[in-house]
């Protein structure tokens, strides 16, 4: 205490309404959601769904859009503390934390199919010895990775062949690593406070990430024209395009929140010390980059 | 920009608004602690009357109250209602009345966000109860929702069970952010890690867990979205994919679960009982290591829910010590608690009374955890009503009467008056016998043989299940007493000083009672240095 000569005193905001807002837009999002996914199941239309959908994504979009620029107006009107922010940068960290451990989920899923369940269900288990009582209902089934003939095929009628590593997956691969070099030059640009070069450098982020989901756009593309690759063609597929698909929102997410800094940038907001906004969004970058890199390593190399 | 300063500055002295929207709109930790603790409470006794309904049911054997379909999505509602609408929330509720007072905050590090996490769990609780009347009836495939049971064979309203599960996860994962964060940048200048307070400790290792573990919960019910609404896999033998997979996923997040609901009741009574005891803490070092270690095997451990599944001999061995180790911190722990107590010149006000009941019944719900931890023990006891009997002896008077220590102990600090100590020894000592009575007995028709999760049973259960259901009521009913006690001392009451009990440490008690609107704009001078 003795140290600072003056006690910079924490902010605490005086009520809000943009938290209930969030609560009821989130609320109508998944009601809605959930209401249509429902409705697509029985059959009957979808009208109600996405009404309450579409209206839930609309109050969330516009109560994220006036929070954040709630915080941006605090924030250039000098009340938040160092302090301040440092309880943003624990609190980015923790919820990027969390990211992580969503996607373990799905990896650890991979992994225990990989190993394990493709192997039983063939019961070509050397501890169990011979084929078990799965080969005598699927008698045609082979374990292998990746699984190109389903134990049952009527149900779940296997893919004709897999996205190889080597072509889009490799573009991809470049594309995401030259994005988080080039999103580091916008933050050396921020720190040498020179504008034109953070505008630069973060067009080229943005294009690289556009260029990046254009990608995996046309890569999912062939594999449900060519190879009939699919979400509904047993194990391989699900965690193929739950793993890259759940990367895909995020990079997807990841750009956005890019894009509202170039237009901070522009409007001249950032300062070497003063950048949080950019920090979280960069890290964010980051994060997507290193799932990107697992995925290409243990989803496309390992796994085709 | 002066102006907007001085503004800012006035918020600090603002009291709290008047009328409904105070609650909807508040930033103030108090208020979001107070919110979330009435909402845990009307959960409690929502979850509550499920189990009446259950245990009337079960009350003769035969089919008399309801068919067996409800009876499923009682026991389903019940669990789920209690776990994630009861005890966690009443334990955030804790968190945000007492971690910022306990370490000299101004107030929890991120304030609206504070507010948008309890604000969403209305929301999702009302989605859930929702789905009781809905084509198809709730969820009704137990609290554990094990695929392909929750999967294929689910009623429609299983995709709202889905949503409301993602909501209750945001809403923890950034409630224990604000936590997290709070307890790590908010402390008083001059407090270390190793001189705060345990409930603060404890609460700071069930956020990290909560952020930890809450994420794969949403992995695994988007993967069951998935398998039901995607034609995805992930749980479908015939696919390529393994229902067990699903028990995998869910019980590395629920195993990780019951330590988030057991470790903030380790922090109340470490704060209980040095202060009836009127003796420093035994082993304040030790505690906290205790804690880490507990969380740290509750990564490691989580097969042990699944001995009967099918898993390699070496995996059921693994699991079996992993878990056993667990017993180790968790014997420190009640060594410390009863080391405190020794010599003590202890009185035995409600709190105190709670936290040694606690003491006493967590730990025959956790020597039963042990019986349950041996494999092959565990085939006979898997899915049994000793399995029933374990679980609430941890949960109802571990959690529950943890929280209820708590609410005795701080509702002088929250609203200035003592609560009638007649009135609260009588609700504990109904408790403590409601409790009892009703679990105890599981214990003995589970090693008979009773299987959980059934409405009807062979009639050799007869007599203990009577005896149980008797329990349940006496115990469910002096929950109103409870509730009259908490209306009657915010009313009114004795005045309670500012250090409320005498001999109790801490920030808390340096204050008004009851605690003024905004405590510590700025940071407390802290008292010379206790624990070093």
């Amino acid at each position: 205490m003795s140290s600072d000569s003056t006690y910079e005193s924490y902010y605490v905001p005086h009520n809000s309404p943009l938290p209930i807002f969030a609560s009821l837009g989130l609320f109508l999002t998944v009601y809605g959601g959930g209401s249509l996914l429902n409705e697509i199941q029985s059959g009957s239309g979808g009208n109600f769904g996405t009404t309450v959908l579409a209206l839930g994504g609309l109050v969330m979009a516009v109560t994220l859009f006036f929070w954040f620029s709630k915080v941006i107006e605090e924030n250039n009107a000098k009340m938040y503390s160092q302090q301040m922010n440092k309880s943003f940068v624990w609190g980015m960290s923790w919820f990027i934390f969390s990211e992580v451990m969503f996607f373990a989920a799905f990896f650890g899923a991979l992994f225990y199919v990989r190993f394990w369940v493709v192997d039983w269900i063939g019961e070509t288990d050397d501890v169990v010895g011979g084929r078990g009582p799965s080969s005598m209902i699927w008698p045609d089934y082979v374990p292998e990775w990746p699984l190109l003939n389903n134990p049952n095929p009527e149900q779940f009628p296997a893919p004709a062949g897999v996205i190889g590593a080597w072509g889009l997956p490799l573009v991809n691969t470049l594309l995401l690593v030259a994005s988080s070099f080039t999103v580091t030059l916008a933050h050396h640009a921020i720190n040498a406070g020179e504008r034109k070069k953070i505008v630069g450098w973060l067009v080229v982020t943005i294009a690289l990430g556009l260029a990046f989901l254009v990608c995996q756009g046309v890569e999912y593309y062939e594999a449900y024209a060519h190879y009939g690759l699919t979400l509904s063609s047993g194990i391989f597929g699900s965690t193929f395009f739950m793993l890259t698909g759940f990367h895909g929102a995020h990079v997807t997410i990841g750009t956005i929140m890019l894009i509202v800094m170039l237009g901070r940038a522009m409007k001249g907001h950032f300062t070497k010390t003063d950048c949080f906004g950019f920090e979280a969004a960069a890290w964010y970058w980051h994060f997507v980059d290193v799932v990107w890199l697992l995925l290409f390593v243990l989803v496309y190399i390992l796994g085709t | 920009m002066s102006a907007v300063i001085e503004n800012h500055h006035d918020d600090h002295h603002h009291g709290p608004d008047k009328g409904l929207m105070r609650w909807v709109l508040t930033t103030n930790h108090k208020d979001i602690g107070t919110l979330y603790l009435w909402f845990s409470f009307i959960m409690f006794l929502t979850g509550g009357c499920m189990a009446l309904v259950i245990r009337a049911e079960l009350f003769q054997p035969g089919l008399q109250l309801v068919v067996p379909e409800f009876f499923n999505q009682m026991t389903t509602m019940h669990g789920l209602i209690m776990v994630f609408g009861a005890v966690m929330p009443a334990f955030v509720g804790l968190a945000n009345w007492l971690v910022p007072m306990m370490i000299g905050a101004p107030d929890m590090a991120l304030p609206r966000m504070n507010n948008y996490s309890f604000w969403i769990l209305p929301f999702a609780f009302s989605m859930l109860l929702s789905t009781l009347f809905m084509e198809g009836g709730a969820p009704n495939f137990g609290w554990t929702f094990y695929a392909p049971l929750s999967t294929e064979y689910a009623p429609p309203s299983v995709t709202f069970f889905i949503f409301a599960v993602h909501l209750m996860g945001i809403s923890s994962i950034m409630g224990s952010i604000n936590v997290v964060v709070t307890i790590l940048n908010l402390r008083a200048p001059g407090m270390r890690l190793m001189d705060m307070p345990l409930f603060v400790w404890t609460w700071l290792i069930t956020a990290y867990l909560l952020i930890a573990v809450m994420p794969v919960l949403a992995g695994v019910v988007t993967m069951m979205l998935m398998d039901i609404h995607f034609g995805t896999a992930f749980f479908s033998a015939g696919g390529g994919g393994d229902p067990v997979l699903f028990q995998h996923v869910f019980w590395f997040f629920g195993h990780p679960e019951v330590y988030i609901m057991i470790l903030p009741a380790f922090g109340i009574v470490s704060a209980i009982i040095p202060t009836f005891a009127r003796k420093k803490l035994f082993g304040y070092d030790s505690m906290v290591y205790a804690t880490a270690s507990i969380a740290f095997l509750s990564f490691i451990v989580w097969a042990h829910h699944m001995f009967t599944v099918g898993m390699p001999i070496a995996g059921e061995l693994y699991f079996m010590y992993a878990t056993m180790l667990i017993a180790v911190p968790t014997g420190v722990k009640v060594f410390n608690w009863a080391a405190t107590m020794w010599q003590g010149s202890m009185t035995f006000e409600t709190p105190m009374l709670f936290a040694v009941a606690f003491v006493i019944l967590f730990t025959i719900g956790g020597l039963s955890g042990l019986m349950l931890a041996i494999v092959p023990a565990d085939f006979q006891y898997h899915d049994t009503y000793f399995v029933v009997a374990h679980f609430h002896y941890v949960l109802v008077p571990g959690s529950i009467f943890s929280i209820m220590a708590a609410a005795y102990y701080w509702l002088p600090k929250w609203t200035g008056n003592m609560y009638d100590e007649t009135l609260g020894k009588t609700h504990f000592w109904l408790s403590f016998v409601g409790v009892n009575v009703t679990f105890f007995p599981q214990h003995f028709i589970g090693l008979a043989g009773m299987p959980r999760r059934y409405p009807d049973y062979a009639l050799q259960f007869a007599d203990w299940n009577m005896v149980s259901s008797v329990g349940a009521f006496i115990f469910g009913f002096s929950q109103l007493l409870f509730l009259f006690i908490v209306i009657k001392c915010i009313m009114g009451g004795k005045k309670a000083t500012d250090e409320v009990w005498e001999g109790a440490e801490g920030l808390e008690w340096t204050i008004a009672s009851p605690a003024p609107y905004h405590t510590f704009s700025t940071p407390p001078e802290l008292p010379e240095r206790s624990m070093a």
